[in-house]
């Protein structure tokens, strides 16, 4: 069964009383989870959010979303700028902290994966290291062994079209073969969970639909769960298994939408499909409010920077 | 179509000759001010107990040399300057970098830094000379003064300076403080560092210069230093020669060992 077929709207009674327990949990055994009878397609949920609240001094960022990702689902998250949905990530990755609400992120019994690898928006790969020794960065800082490096290393360099470039410093490279990079150190790491940051926003138009394609190639190689944030809504059809859409600032869960369509997938003739149409002008029409919302507030935060 | 293409071919070989000029000029000027300067100074236009003849430096250079007393004196003040840099740098590049990555080693150090950078180094002679006495230590206690400073400031700038999505980075995939330092804070904060090194440098060699000329048997400071007491004006041009000289050399040196251990920077 498709991960799109499942039913996409989450009721708003999920906050349970453990939601204000703040602790990041790391469930290390399979329980059964409470918001799998209200989302039953979600029987194995990898990440489980409730009632998530971040707020910065006076401003709320995030303003209480609830929801589960299935464990191996492409899930995507789209919303207007400011919605929140970096900080999100971002407390995702352990980078940030909630405010209130919890997260709990369910790892197999035995696994020895990290919890979380992040491809970041931007350059992110450090320039005093060549594209081998970034590649193995994350597998290096957990001490893996040296034939293990050098095998998942080589398998992803491979994979981003990357193998001739290992010698090669980021200076020496384009802004397309940087942001493999990047891709290459997350999946060699063997997270249990990707995270991506709008991966492809400063890319052409050409490129990011050649990383697009060669990322859905490497996913389909092992199926990890991928939280991936954008603000295209293309993309995130093109992408996703399911997408969430954010409201404005403060950041909510507007609503969910699945996209049915099936695997693996050719972006290019997705665009034939009528299916593809429907979604991009459902997704858009969602959004629509929102972007306006947004804009609207920032007209507002002008006028009152300007009296202040 | 034709007329372009003919028109750029002079202009290249005029873009080379004109590099080759500029590197012409560049060995000739000081060649042509040598010349200049024996000429007038056998013509007596210049007085020549202040500004002896090139000829005449040049000639107590070679005995100097041949005595071994300008090499010995030489290798004194490079052995001073080397140890000194190492004393002085080594914990400067440390406690920079702490002070960088952390707001308490800053808040507890940077007053302190800030109240005695500004504090004239040569004048703190005196003190170096009463607590160290007058052998080797007090010489390279100023050179370690004189490179602590600017090189504990550049690290703790270079380490602010670094981007912090690389230390996201370094978060996200679990680096420890070791890893960190090692992996994220030393080489983004390099170049950054190496400035502070060839600053530190440059005011060491100003340092040991003055430190020789008080109290010192040996290197060239004192060497200059005798030669104004004899009145040996060729002796003190030898000198002055000689640090300008080690000046020179340690620049490219320190470019060359740049370009060596910062193979990322742009160039």
């Amino acid at each position: 069964m498709l991960p799109g077929t499942m039913p996409h709207d989450l009721p708003n009674d999920l906050s349970k009383p453990d939601a204000m327990n703040q602790t990041r949990t790391n469930l290390r055994k399979v329980e059964p989870v409470a918001a799998a009878e209200h989302q039953p397609a979600v029987a194995q949920p990898a990440i489980r959010i409730r009632d998530l609240h971040k707020s910065f001094g006076g401003l709320t960022a995030i303003g209480g979303v609830s929801f589960d990702i299935a464990r191996g689902e492409f899930f995507m998250i789209v919303g207007p700028s400011g919605c929140g949905k970096t900080t999100l990530l971002r407390i995702l990755a352990g980078l940030e902290t909630a405010t209130s609400g919890t997260i709990a992120i369910d790892i197999p019994a035995g696994s020895e994966r990290p919890e979380n690898a992040m491809v970041f928006q931007g350059e992110s790969i450090f320039p005093w290291m060549n594209v081998w020794n970034n590649a193995a960065y994350g597998l290096r800082m957990r001490n893996a062994p040296a034939s293990l490096i050098r095998e998942r290393v080589s398998h992803y360099l491979d994979r981003t079209g990357l193998a001739r470039f290992a010698d090669y410093y980021p200076h020496q490279l384009s802004g397309g073969m940087k942001q493999r990079v990047s891709i290459a150190r997350a999946f060699a790491n063997d997270p249990e969970i990707l995270l991506m940051d709008e991966p492809f926003s400063a890319l052409d138009a050409q490129n990011k639909l050649l990383l697009q394609e060669e990322l859905l190639h490497i996913w389909d190689e092992q199926k990890k769960t991928v939280v991936f944030i954008t603000h295209s809504v293309d993309e995130a059809v093109y992408l996703g298994d399911r997408i969430m859409v954010m409201t404005a600032q403060p950041g909510r869960v507007k609503c969910f939408v699945g996209v049915p369509l099936p695997r693996p997938r050719a972006i290019i003739e997705l665009q034939k499909a009528p299916e593809f149409g429907e979604l991009i002008h459902r997704i858009w029409s969602e959004l629509r409010d929102e972007v306006q919302r947004a804009r609207e507030q920032e007209n507002q935060d002008a006028v009152q920077d300007n009296k202040g | 179509m034709s007329t372009q293409t003919i028109a750029a071919a002079p202009e290249q070989s005029l873009a080379l000759s004109v590099r080759a000029r500029e590197r012409l000029l560049g060995i000739a000027s000081p060649i042509v001010l040598l010349a200049v300067w024996e000429i007038a100074a056998r013509l007596h236009f210049i007085d020549t107990r202040f500004f002896p003849a090139p000829s005449s430096v040049i000639a107590v250079l070679i005995e100097m040399l041949r005595s071994g007393e300008l090499i010995t004196n030489t290798l004194v003040s490079l052995r001073r300057l080397a140890l000194g840099a190492l004393i002085g740098g080594m914990p400067a590049l440390v406690l920079g970098i702490a002070m960088g990555l952390n707001r308490w080693v800053r808040a507890i150090f940077d007053p302190l830094i800030a109240a005695t950078y500004p504090i004239p180094k040569s004048a703190i002679l005196p003190l170096a000379l009463l607590i160290f006495g007058l052998g080797e230590g007090s010489k390279i206690f100023m050179v370690a003064v004189g490179v602590f400073f600017p090189v504990v400031i550049n690290s703790t700038t270079g380490v602010l300076g670094i981007s912090s999505i690389y230390l996201d980075v370094g978060r996200n995939y679990k680096a420890n403080r070791w890893q960190t330092f090692w992996t994220i804070a030393l080489p983004g904060a390099l170049p950054v560092i190496m400035s502070g090194f060839k600053l530190g440098i440059g005011i060491g060699l100003i340092l040991i210069a003055i430190a020789e000329m008080i109290g010192a048997k040996s290197g060239l400071g004192y060497m200059i230093w005798t030669a104004w007491e004899t009145f040996s004006v060729e002796q003190m041009y030898v000198g002055l020669f000689m640090i300008a000289i080690i000046g020179f050399v340690l620049t490219v040196l320190l470019n060359e060992l740049e370009r060596l251990i910062i193979p990322w920077k742009r160039d």
